[in-house]
C-alpha cells in the first residue's frame, strides 16, 4: 500500500501512531513491510490457504463475534441437501459440468427457499477458448459485478435458519468442515509461512476484532489478478464477517484501486456488461422488453426491488422526451450483449478478425495487459485503432517500432490498421470528479487550459457524438434512432468548447418532473417522471449544489467528515452500517458507535447517515408477502442482499463455487496440496499458439520453469508508464526495468548485481538489470526451497525511461467471474545475460517450449 | 501521547506571528547575529525518518517547485535510491538502506538443509555469487521497524529497510557562508542559508567548505546551487514544497524551537517503545556546526545514512589559523626589521 498508494498510506501511519498493529502479507518485502509491525512473506498465489486458515482458526478457537454472526450473516441458514462440498468431490463443488467447465448453482441454494437465480442467469460459460473452440462465447452478463452490490437473489424468503448454528447443513457448519483442512501446518507447507508467524497474525487479528475493536483489510488490486481472484476477496469477506468487521468503523475490506477513479469507472461503467449503477446490460437472447428484463434481473426484497425506477430514470436521462411508456422508455435503444465482450476475448476476436475497431483511452495494453504480444497481434489485425494518451505510448507505435517489428514477426508494410492518435488532457487541465475506494466523489477544478491539440476525454466524446449526430440528422433509418434521439446538449465553455462537466454531473444526479435536482434515489419513479444518469449517484447534485466539491476541513467537522466530498449512496461513509449496532439497535460498544436506533424519535440516528430505512425499528419483522425495503426485517443490515444478511456462503452469483477453495495458479511449480484438482476448474483458458501454458508440476518438462514470478508497481511509476516514464523527474527515480532476486537465487543462477538477466516463459522472454536484494526471501514450500522473482511491470520500449514489459511473460488465463488476468503468480526460468535479439528471440522462446514439451493442450487439463 | 500527534505536526507557521516572535535573546539565533533587527522566528525542518515511507515525493516536489533539472537516468543498485546524494541538482535526497537481518525463520539455517528449487540448472551459477551483495548492507541488530509512539511493538526478526530524506542543514554556523567571497551566500531573516544566483560567480569555495557535501556546482552553469528552504515560499507564508508534499509528515516544517521540542518528545516515545538506537542528528546547538536548522531523527548511526558522525564547521579553525598566520607574519616582519636594523648598525 505504501508502494502503490503512498498518499492513502498516511492514514495507516496515523492508525499506527494511535496504536494499531500493521501486518503486511506480501511475497516481497516492500516499503509497506518496512513500516509494518509484522511482515509475512508468502508464496505468490497461495493466499486462499493463508486466509482460509485464518477462517479455520477463528471457527475452531471460537474467536468469532457470535452475536454478530447469528444476527447479521447467513451463518445459521440451512443449505439444501443437494449441495456437495469440495471435501467430498476432491476439489469441486456440486453442479460442475466437466464438458462445459461451468457450474450450475442450483444445488447451492438455501433450504426451503424458492429457486430464483436472477442476476446469475447464465447459458454459456467460459471454458476453453480458441483454436478448436471458437463457438464458446462465454455469456454471463454482469454476473460478477452485478452480484456484488446487487446481491444475487438466492431465494431468501422462506429460507430455514438454525440460530444455534448446530444444524449440520447450516452455513457455519459447512464452513467449519470446508475450511478444516486449511490448517497452520498447511499454511507452512503451501504458503511457506512458518506456523509460529501464522499464529502471531491469527492472534493479532482476532485480538483486535469483536465488540470493542475492529480490523480492516486493505488490498491493492494485485490481490484480484489470479484465476481465483474473486475468491481471494471472498475469503477475506468471510473472515471479516465472522469477526464482525463489516459495517463498523475501522473495519471493512478496502480495495485500493489502480487509477484515481476506477471505482467511478465501475459505477458509471466502462465495463461491457453493466449499465450505470450496476444494472446489468440486457442480453440479446433473453431480454426482449423492459418488463421481461426487470422481471428477470430485479430482486424482490431490499432496494434492488426498485430496479425498474432506476432503469426507467436512466433511460429518461438518456433519451428524454423520446422515452415514453408506450415505447418501453426506449429500452430497445440499449445495446445488447451476446457473449463475453470483456478485454481479453475482444483481443481474441481481433486476432480472429471479428473485431474491427478499437478505442484505447488512457490505457496501454501493449505494456499493461497480460500477454502483451497478443495485444499487439490483435491491434495489427484491426481496420482502425484510436489511441488517446499524453504521449506516444507503445500501444500507439507498435506498428512501426514494436517488439514484433524487431523480431521480424510483423512488417509495417503488411499491417492494415489505420492508427489515430489523439493527445489527451491531464486531470489538471479539466474539471471533473474522482470516485475513490470509499465511493467518495471528490471534484477537481481545471487549473490550466490543455496545451496544443490535447483535449479532455469529455471533449472528445461529446464532440465525436455531436459530429456523428450531425451526420445522421437526416437519417430515416430506424437503426440510427438511438443516436438521433439521444439527449446530447451539454453546454460548452472556454476557448476549446469544453463541455461543462458540472452539467454532466447534474444529469447523473437526475431531476424531477419540474426539472429540479433530485435529492436521493428514493425519489426515483418508474413512470418516466424522473431522470437519473446513475441512481446510486442521485444526491450528488442535491439542491443544485455540486456536493462533490465540498471541502470542509477535517478540523472543522467530526471524524466522519460528511462535508468532505460526497459518497454514494446518500453520502453514507460506511455502507451496511446498521451492522455497527446490535440487533436491538444499540451500538455494539461505545468505542465503536456509529449509528443507533433512537426509540423516542422512532428513527435511526448517529454519526453517519444510516444505511437502513430510517424509520424501520430494530424489532420490525416483515409480514408475509412484503416486497422491496419493506421486506427487510429490523435486523437485516445488508440491505442490498435479498435476505439482508452478509453471505459467508454465496448461494448464487459466483462462477467458481459458493465458497473459496485453493487452486494453484495456472503456471505453478507446485502441486495442489489441498485437492486433486490442480487449478480452478472453471477458469477461462485461451488456446492459441501465442498463449501456451506450462506443464503441470510433476509432468515432464515442468522443471524447465522452476521459479515463481510476481509482478507489481513501484511508487515512482504509474501502471503501464504512460503517466510517468515520459516525465524526467519520475524517470530518474527509477530509471529502468529491473528484476529483483534474492542473493540465494543469484548464486544459484549466476546473476550479478546490476548485471543483466533474461526471464523466460512459454510466451516470451524479457531482459532486465538485476537487483540482488535480501528483500526477496526464498521460501520453503512442500519441503523444498522456492525462489520468487520480482518484476515491476511499468516499462516498455518507448518513453524516456525504457525497458522490456513484464507482461510479455504472462499468459491469458482468467478468473471466470470478472475475467481478470493472472499476472501476480506464474512460473518462469531466469538466466544471466541479455535476451537474444531479432528472429533469435522467438527461436529462443520456442526452444524453451520444446525443452518443456509444451503442446496445444498443455496446462489445459481440468 | 497526544490524542492526535500526526495532526499536531501539521502546525503551520503563520507569517504574521512569525514576524513578532523575538529571538534576539537567543545567542544561537543566526538571523539576529547576522544583523537582522527583529527577525521572525528561526524556522527549519524536523525529518522523522521513522515514518518515512520512501515515496520520494519530497524529491519531486522540490525539483518541480524550484525548477531543479533532472540529472540523469542511472540505476545505481543502491536499493531503491537512484538519486545518490545531494548536489547542485538534488536538494532533497531519500536514502534507502537495506540492513541484513535475514527475513523469516526460513533462512539462513533452514535453507542450508533444503534442496534448491531450480533443479534443472541449479548448479550452473553456484559459486558465482561473490559480487552479489546488495550495496548498503549493515550488520545491525534488528530493531522494530518504525515503532510508533507507545504502540505495542512486535519484534520483527528479519530485514530492516531504512529510508531517510536528507536536505541542507542550514547550519547555525555555516562554513559555506563564511567562505563565500562574493556574498552570494547569505543568511535570511528566517535563519536559513541561501545562494543568490545572480551574485554567485561560481568560484566553488563553498563546496569543500560544507561538512555534509550538500552544495554543488551545476554543470554547464558553473554556479553553486542548494536548498533554499523554499525562501520564496517562506516570504509569502507558505511551507516549503517538500514538507507540503510529504504524505506521512515525515518532513515537518516549523519554528525551530517547536520542532526541537516535538523531536525530543518523539525520541522519548521511541526509546520507551524499545527503539533504543533512535537518535536526533543535527538537533544539538552544541555540535560542531552549532546545530542545524534542519535536523533529523535517525534509527541508526549517522554513518549508516551516509552522514558525517561529528560534523564540524570547516571554518572553525580559521580564527586560530589566522592568529598563527598573523603571528608568523609578525615574526617575519619583526625579523626583517631586526635584520634591517642590524645592517644599519
Amino acid at each position: 500500500m505504501a508502494e502503490c498508494h503512498p498518499v492513502g498510506f498516511q492514514w495507516v501511519m496515523e492508525a499506527k501512531a494511535r496504536g494499531a498493529t500493521v501486518i503486511h502479507v506480501d511475497p516481497r518485502y516492500t516499503r509497506t513491510s518496512a513500516m509494518a509491525d509484522v511482515h509475512v512473506p508468502l508464496r505468490a498465489g497461495s493466499d486462499i490457504v493463508f486466509l482460509g486458515a485464518l477462517v479455520n482458526y477463528v471457527i475452531e478457537n471460537d474467536k468469532m463475534f457470535r452475536d454478530y454472526v447469528v444476527a447479521y450473516t447467513n451463518g445459521p441458514t440451512i443449505i439444501t441437501d443437494e449441495f456437495v462440498d469440495t471435501e467430498d468431490l476432491d476439489g469441486i463443488f456440486s453442479g460442475f459440468d466437466e464438458e462445459s467447465r461451468q457450474y450450475d448453482d442450483r444445488t447451492w441454494r438455501y433450504e426451503g427457499a424458492e429457486v430464483h437465480v436472477a442476476a446469475a442467469v447464465r447459458d454459456q460459460g467460459p471454458g476453453v477458448r480458441g483454436d478448436t473452440d471458437r463457438t464458446g462465447h462465454a455469456d454471463r452478463p454482469g454476473q460478477g459485478e452485478a452480484s456484488g452490490p446487487g446481491g444475487a437473489d438466492g431465494g431468501a424468503r422462506g429460507a430455514q435458519r438454525d440460530e444455534t448454528m448446530q444444524h449440520p447443513r447450516c452455513v457455519l457448519q459447512i464452513l467449519r468442515r470446508h475450511f478444516s483442512r486449511y490448517t497452520a501446518e498447511m499454511v507452512e507447507d503451501v504458503c511457506g509461512v512458518p506456523q509460529e508467524l501464522f499464529r502471531r497474525v491469527a492472534e493479532a487479528v482476532t485480538a483486535n476484532s469483536g465488540r470493542e475493536r475492529t480490523t480492516a483489510f486493505c488490498y491493492a488490486v494485485g490481490w484480484t489478478q489470479h484465476t481465483v481472484g474473486v475468491q481471494y476477496i471472498r475469503t477475506a469477506a468471510i473472515l471479516q464477517l465472522l469477526l464482525g468487521n463489516i459495517g463498523r468503523p475501522g473495519g471493512g475490506i478496502l480495495a485500493l484501486r489502480g487509477h484515481a477513479s476506477i471505482q467511478g469507472s465501475t459505477d458509471i461503467p466502462t465495463l461491457y456488461n453493466l449499465l450505470p449503477g450496476y444494472i446489468p446490460m440486457p442480453n440479446a437472447h433473453r431480454h426482449h422488453d423492459l418488463d421481461s428484463f426487470v422481471e428477470a434481473e430485479r430482486i424482490g426484497t431490499g432496494y434492488w426491488a426498485n430496479m425498474r425506477s432506476y432503469l426507467v430514470s436512466l433511460l429518461t436521462a438518456w433519451w428524454g422526451p423520446a422515452a415514453t411508456a408506450d415505447n418501453d422508455f426506449c429500452f430497445d435503444y440499449l445495446p445488447r450483449v451476446t457473449g463475453d465482450h470483456s478485454t481479453y476475448p475482444t483481443v481474441e476476436a481481433q486476432i480472429d478478425g471479428r473485431c474491427k475497431g478499437y478505442f484505447i483511452f488512457g490505457e496501454n495494453p501493449s505494456v499493461g495487459s497480460a500477454n502483451a504480444k497478443m495485444q499487439r497481434l490483435g491491434m495489427a489485425n484491426l481496420d482502425w485503432l484510436v489511441v488517446r494518451d499524453f504521449s506516444l505510448i507503445e500501444s500507439a507505435t507498435w506498428w512501426k517500432d514494436g517488439p514484433e517489428i524487431e523480431t521480424g514477426e510483423m512488417r509495417t508494410e503488411d499491417i492494415g490498421t489505420e492508427v489515430f492518435f489523439f493527445p489527451a488532457a491531464a486531470h489538471t487541465e479539466k474539471n471533473g470528479s474522482f470516485t475513490n475506494t470509499q465511493r467518495m466523489l471528490q471534484w477537481h477544478a481545471q487549473a490550466v487550459e490543455p496545451g496544443g491539440d490535447a483535449r479532455s476525454d469529455l471533449w472528445f466524446t461529446y464532440h465525436l457524438g455531436r459530429r456523428i449526430r450531425d451526420a445522421l440528422a437526416a437519417s430515416t433509418d430506424e437503426m440510427d434512432r438511438p443516436i438521433v434521439d439521444l439527449q446530447w446538449d451539454y453546454p460548452v465553455e472556454g476557448p476549446v468548447d469544453e463541455p461543462s462537466a458540472e452539467a454532466v454531473l447534474a444529469e447523473i444526479n437526475g431531476s424531477d418532473s419540474d426539472g429540479r435536482p433530485i435529492a436521493g434515489y428514493g425519489q426515483l419513479e418508474a413512470d418516466g417522471s424522473t431522470s437519473s444518469g446513475c441512481w446510486i449517484y442521485a444526491g450528488v447534485y442535491a439542491d443544485g449544489v455540486n456536493q462533490a466539491a465540498r471541502r470542509t476541513p477535517g478540523s472543522e467537522q467530526d471524524w466522519v467528515a460528511a462535508e468532505w466530498g460526497w459518497a454514494w449512496p446518500a453520502n453514507r461513509r460506511i455502507i451496511y452500517n446498521r451492522a455497527s449496532a446490535d440487533p436491538d439497535g444499540r451500538p455494539w460498544s461505545e468505542r465503536k458507535a456509529l449509528v443507533w436506533w433512537d426509540a423516542d424519535m422512532g428513527r435511526w440516528t448517529g454519526h453517519d447517515v444510516c444505511d437502513f430505512p430510517s424509520g424501520t425499528s430494530p424489532h420490525y419483522r416483515p409480514p408475509p408477502g412484503a416486497t422491496g425495503p419493506d421486506a427487510l426485517s429490523g435486523i437485516d443490515p445488508f440491505i442490498m442482499q435479498a435476505d439482508g444478511k452478509g453471505w459467508l456462503f454465496a448461494p448464487t452469483g459466483l462462477a467458481d463455487g459458493p465458497l473459496p477453495a485453493h487452486y494453484e495458479p495456472q503456471d505453478s511449480p507446485f502441486t495442489n496440496r489441498l485437492y486433486g484438482r490442480q487449478r480452478n476448474p472453471a477458469r477461462e483458458l485461451f488456446r492459441s499458439r501465442h498463449n501456451r501454458y506450462h506443464p503441470s508440476p510433476g509432468q515432464l518438462g515442468s522443471e524447465v520453469f522452476p521459479y515463481v514470478v510476481t509482478t507489481y508497481r513501484l511508487t515512482e511509476h504509474h501502471t503501464a508508464g504512460g503517466m510517468s516514464r515520459w516525465l524526467p523527474y519520475l524517470a530518474e527515480l527509477q530509471p529502468e526495468f529491473f528484476v529483483e532476486v534474492s542473493p540465494e537465487l543469484a548464486a544459484e543462477r549466476g546473476l550479478r548485481h546490476l548485471g543483466w538477466a533474461t526471464v523466460v516463459t512459454a510466451r516470451n522472454a524479457i531482459e532486465g538489470r538485476v537487483l540482488v536484494t535480501e528483500r526477496m526471501a526464498p521460501l520453503r514450500v512442500q519441503g523444498r526451497v522456492v525462489h520468487q522473482i520480482g518484476l515491476p511491470y511499468h516499462w516498455g520500449p518507448n518513453g524516456y525511461s525504457r525497458g522490456d514489459a513484464a507482461n510479455e511473460l504472462a499468459a491469458l488465463v482468467l478468473d471466470p467471474n470478472v475475467h481478470i488476468q493472472e499476472v501476480k503468480a506464474l512460473s518462469a526460468d531466469i538466466v544471466p545475460g541479455r535476451r537474444p535479439r531479432g528472429p533469435a528471440l522467438p527461436a529462443f522462446v520456442a526452444s524453451y517450449r520444446e525443452r518443456a514439451g509444451i503442446v496445444f493442450t498443455t496446462g489445459t487439463e481440468r | 501521547m497526544p490524542a492526535d500527534p500526526m495532526r499536531q505536526n501539521s502546525t503551520r507557521v503563520d507569517p504574521v506571528s512569525m514576524g513578532r516572535v523575538r529571538q534576539n535573546e537567543n545567542p544561537m539565533d543566526p538571523a539576529a547575529a547576522s544583523g537582522y533587527l527583529d527577525p521572525p522566528a528561526r524556522v527549519g525542518f524536523f525529518t522523522d525518518t521513522s515514518i518515512c515511507i520512501g515515496c520520494k515525493a519530497c524529491e519531486v516536489a522540490c525539483k518541480e517547485w524550484n525548477g531543479v533539472p533532472e540529472d540523469g537516468l542511472q540505476l545505481t543498485g543502491m536499493s531503491y535510491d537512484n538519486t545518490g546524494g545531494l548536489s547542485a541538482d538534488t536538494w532533497r535526497h531519500v536514502a534507502f538502506i537495506e540492513q541484513r537481518v535475514p527475513i523469516g525463520a526460513n533462512r539462513p539455517e533452514a535453507l542450508a538443509a533444503a534442496p534448491a528449487g531450480g533443479t534443472a540448472a541449479a548448479g550452473a551459477g553456484r559459486g558465482a555469487g561473490e559480487a552479489q551483495q546488495p550495496a548498503p548492507v549493515q550488520g545491525r541488530q534488528a530493531v522494530p521497524a518504525g515503532a510508533q509512539g507507545a504502540a505495542p511493538v512486535v519484534a520483527q526478526p528479519g530485514l530492516r529497510w531504512l529510508m531517510a530524506s536528507d536536505v541542507c542543514k542550514h547550519c547555525t554556523r555555516a562554513a559555506c557562508l563564511d567562505v563565500c567571497p562574493t556574498g552570494a551566500l547569505f543568511r535570511t531573516e528566517f535563519g536559513t542559508v541561501v545562494v543568490q544566483q545572480d551574485v554567485c560567480n561560481g568560484c566553488g569555495y563553498c563546496i569543500p567548505a560544507c561538512p555534509f557535501g550538500v552544495i554543488g556546482q551545476r554543470s554547464g552553469d558553473g554556479r553553486a546551487w542548494k536548498c533554499t528552504l523554499c525562501y520564496d515560499r517562506l516570504t509569502v507564508g507558505m511551507e516549503p514544497a517538500c514538507a507540503k508534499a510529504c504524505p506521512t509528515q515525515s518532513i515537518q516544517f516549523g519554528v525551530l524551537d517547536e520542532l526541537r521540542e516535538r523531536a525530543d518528545r518523539r525520541l522519548a516515545d521511541l526509546h520507551r517503545a524499545g527503539v533504543s538506537d533512535a537518535c536526533l542528528y543535527g538537533r544539538d546547538p552544541a555540535d560542531g556546526v552549532g546545530g542545524g536548522g534542519a535536523f533529523v531523527l535517525l534509527l541508526d548511526e549517522p554513518e549508516v545514512y551516509g552522514l558525517p558522525p561529528d560534523p564540524v564547521v570547516t571554518t572553525s579553525d580559521l580564527a586560530a589559523m589566522w592568529r598563527r598566520v598573523a603571528l608568523a607574519a609578525t615574526a617575519l616582519a619583526a625579523g626583517g626589521v631586526v635584520a634591517f636594523a642590524g645592517r644599519r648598525r
